[in-house]
């Protein structure tokens, strides 16, 4: 049986999950973050950050204020299964939602109208970067994300020879890792993406931060491959903001795909210390 | 390198940061300055042409923050270091024209550090992602300059024990490997 969720329906859920994101730390990564604590896996000035990040969520969700002064670009998947309709203009009704949460919940305005011509702020928030996916799955899902610059500017693309294989993904996301997380504010839930085309890449290591850190991953071989790695990010001792010690990050996601016989695309997509995302159902 | 904080208050204790080592931790009062990207390429673009910092920025400390508008009774809802290295091309100049500490995260170029050493100047690193909780140590903030550039402007704020980590110390040394 087909169901219709109206455009508005999205824009309203859109709004609820930017309140919602911006004053809370995505229970799944505080919890890790007190695993980590409470498994003394970090000591002196590590430990000392962590708590500071706990007591960040504590302020954020008791006082209604955002939980990082970056309150992000809003990072858009709206996931449509076959049975469901989306009749309207969801994209509108989107940044709509947007320039709405963004003013009313006191959240900084980060968006500049073009990146190379125009510079000015939109003072809005707005637009969102969105897109719609039509998938095999019933039903229809929205992921908020907001997604911090400094982390976003920390993640990379690197297309590989397919003859660099397993060691070269490790190696890209370890040099990523190094070079760049002191900016993006670990400990990092580390998104990897491999597998499709140049622009499809980035797309996987994103959506692989939505995963709940803690689930399984998508297959054996996969959480494998995100235990040797995580392991490796946590051996280079870069540790919470980045003082030393661990972790460094509490979590490596991995997402493939298949690609071109002469491809081995990598992305790497950094998830902050102040992770915020939401998935909704809609139309259920 | 020691865990216990020194206290200083800007823009008196000046000379006390440049007297700290890299790794030291910092509780920062007084007055600090919040200036971002875009401040940067107006205030390097006013030093060029004119040949000294505006608004009287000699001696004082750059905060490298866009804070998120009033909320809760305080200055503003969330406020915290962005990074730092974006303003790698400016801040040279800016420490030779009388900058003497930087506050921001994430490491800074080799020619800041030299900067740095030469003239005497540090850059602390703050912990990122913890906003609501460094917004606790803001009392007060005024607004000099560039409104129109919304949380970019150029923001005058007075904290209390805001709390750093010396990154890069008044020799050119560095925290982070």
């Amino acid at each position: 049986m087909e169901r219709v969720v109206t455009a508005e329906a999205v824009g309203d859920a859109v709004y609820e999950a930017i309140r919602e994101c911006a004053v809370t730390l995505r229970p799944d990564y505080r919890a890790s973050v007190q695993d980590a604590l409470d498994m003394g896996a970090a000591e002196g000035r590590a430990a000392s950050v962590l708590q500071d990040i706990l007591r960040n969520a504590d302020i954020g969700v008791q006082s209604d204020v955002p939980i990082c002064q970056d309150t992000g670009s809003v990072w858009v998947c709206l996931e449509v299964g076959p049975d469901v309709m989306i009749p309207g203009d969801v994209l509108s009704c989107v940044d709509d939602a947007v320039a709405r949460a963004y003013e009313q919940g006191g959240l900084r305005m980060s968006i500049v109208r073009d990146a190379l011509f125009n510079r000015e702020n939109t003072k809005t928030n707005a637009p969102a970067f969105s897109e719609v996916r039509l998938v095999d799955e019933s039903g229809c899902r929205l992921h908020v994300m907001l997604k911090g610059g400094g982390s976003d500017n920390a993640s990379r693309l690197v297309m590989l020879p397919p003859g660099e294989g397993r060691d070269g993904v490790i190696r890209v996301v370890l040099d990523a890792v190094r070079e760049k997380a002191a900016n993006a504010c670990p400990p990092l839930v580390v998104g990897v993406g491999v597998g499709g085309t140049f622009d499809k890449v980035a797309g996987l290591s994103k959506r692989a931060l939505l995963r709940p850190v803690g689930s399984p991953a998508e297959s054996l071989e996969a959480a494998g491959f995100e235990r040797e790695v995580l392991q490796a990010v946590n051996d280079l001792g870069i540790g919470p903001a980045a003082l030393g010690g661990n972790p460094t990050a509490v979590a490596v996601h991995l997402k493939t795909a298949p690609c071109h016989i002469a491809a081995l695309p990598v992305a790497v997509n950094m998830g902050c210390c102040a992770m915020r995302s939401k998935t909704v159902e809609l139309g259920s | 390198m020691t865990d216990d904080a020194v206290k200083v208050t800007l823009p008196d204790d000046a000379s006390v940061l440049a007297g700290l080592s890299a790794g030291d931790k910092v509780l920062i009062s007084g007055t600090i300055y919040t200036m971002r990207d875009a401040g940067h390429m107006r205030c390097l673009e006013y030093l060029r042409e004119e040949g000294h910092l505006p608004f009287g920025l000699e001696g004082q400390t750059l905060f490298y923050a866009g804070p998120t508008p009033a909320r809760a009774g305080r200055p503003f809802g969330a406020i915290g270091p962005t990074t730092a290295s974006r303003m790698d091309f400016a801040s040279p100049e800016l420490y030779r024209a009388g900058i003497v500490a930087t506050i921001g995260k994430g490491k800074r170029s080799q020619e800041v550090k030299d900067a740095c050493r030469q003239c005497g100047a540090v850059y602390l690193a703050c912990v990122g992602g913890i906003a609501a909780l460094l917004a606790e140590c803001v009392i007060s903030s005024e607004c000099i300059a560039w409104e129109d550039l919304g949380t970019e402007a150029l923001h005058k704020i007075e904290v209390r024990d805001l709390p750093a980590f010396v990154e890069v110390d008044a020799k050119g040394m560095s925290l982070y490997a």
